[in-house]
C-alpha cells in the first residue's frame, strides 16, 4: 500500500534525487572485479592448500573450501573488518560465500540484546533462511526432474 | 599460476555482474544473493556452470552460484543413485560441510563481538 505523497514530500522526494551522489557504476563495477575476484583467489589458495598438503579427496576440497572461507568471512565480520572492506567492494564483498557469512553474523550480532533464542538465533537466519529456502527448493526440484529423466 | 588467474577473472566477473543488479536495479543484497543461490542451481541443472567450474575452480565454487552448483549437483547424484529420496537429501548432504559452519562460526561471532559503532 502507497499512501499518496503530498506536494511538499514529492518536492522532498526531487531534492534527495537531486543531491543524492550520482555512483560511477564503471568504477563500482571495477572494485567489483578486483575484490571478487581476489577473494576467489584466496579461495583457490584454500582449495589447493587442502589438495596439497592435507591432500583431501574431490568431495571434501569443495566442502573444506567453503568451510574456510565461512570462516574467514564470519571472524572478518565479527572483527569488523568485513564491512570495512564491503564499503569499497560493494557486490565484490556480498556475491563471494565470504558475504553469505557475513549476512549470518551482522544481523545476528545486532539483534543480540533480543536475547539469545529469537535475537541472535533467529536473526542469523534473516538473510541466510531465504537464500537456504529458494537453494534447497530448487535443488529438490532439479533432483525430481532428474529423477523423472532417467 | 594460472588456476589464479582464471580464478580471479572469473570470479571478478561474476562479481561484476552482482554489482551491476545493484548499481541500476537497486535490489537489495538478500536479493541478489537468492538470485544468485537460484540462477546456480538451474544453470548447473542445464550443464551450463560445470564447465566454468573446470575452467576456474574456486573462481566459479566461491561465488555464491558455486553453492546453487553444489546443491543441484549434490542433487542430481543423490537423485541418480537414490530416486526421489535422493533429491531430497542430495543437494543438503553435499552443502552441509559450509552451512553447518555458517551456523556454528556465524553464532560463535555473534556472541563473542559486539557491532562497531558505526559514525
Amino acid at each position: 500500500m502507497k499512501n499518496p505523497q503530498t506536494a511538499q514530500q514529492k518536492q522532498y522526494q526531487q531534492r534527495v534525487n537531486e543531491k543524492m551522489p550520482r555512483s560511477n557504476v564503471l568504477s563500482q563495477c571495477l572494485r567489483a572485479f578486483v575484490s571478487g575476484g581476489i577473494i576467489c583467489c584466496i579461495g583457490q589458495a584454500v582449495r589447493a592448500w587442502g589438495q596439497g598438503p592435507l591432500g583431501l579427496s574431490e568431495e571434501n576440497l569443495a566442502a573444506f573450501t567453503a568451510m574456510v572461507m565461512v570462516f574467514l568471512g564470519a571472524t572478518l565480520t565479527g572483527l569488523g573488518v568485513y564491512d570495512k572492506i564491503g564499503t569499497w567492494a560493494g557486490a565484490g564483498s556480498i556475491v563471494p560465500i565470504t558475504g553469505f557469512a557475513n549476512s549470518v553474523v551482522s544481523p545476528a550480532m545486532e539483534f543480540k540484546r533480543e536475547g539469545f533464542v529469537m535475537g541472535v538465533g533467529a536473526k542469523l537466519f534473516s538473510i541466510a533462511g531465504p537464500v537456504l529456502v529458494y537453494g534447497i527448493s530448487a535443488s529438490i526440484l532439479v533432483g525430481l526432474v532428474t529423477c523423472l529423466l532417467k | 599460476m594460472l588456476d589464479y588467474l582464471c580464478a580471479f577473472v572469473i570470479g571478478g566477473g561474476i562479481c561484476v555482474i552482482g554489482q551491476l543488479l545493484i548499481s541500476l536495479t537497486r535490489l537489495t543484497p538478500a536479493r541478489i544473493l537468492v538470485i544468485f543461490v537460484t540462477a546456480g542451481v538451474f544453470l548447473t541443472a542445464l550443464g551450463l556452470y560445470e564447465p566454468l567450474v573446470e575452467f576456474a575452480g574456486a573462481g566459479a565454487t566461491v561465488p555464491l552460484t558455486g553453492f546453487g552448483y553444489s546443491l543441484a549437483t549434490g542433487a542430481m547424484e543423490g537423485a541418480m543413485e537414490n530416486g526421489v529420496i535422493g533429491a531430497f537429501t542430495g543437494g543438503i548432504t553435499a552443502t552441509a560441510g559450509g552451512v553447518s559452519a555458517a551456523i556454528l562460526f556465524g553464532y560463535i561471532n555473534a556472541l563473542i563481538f559486539t557491532p562497531k559503532a558505526k559514525k
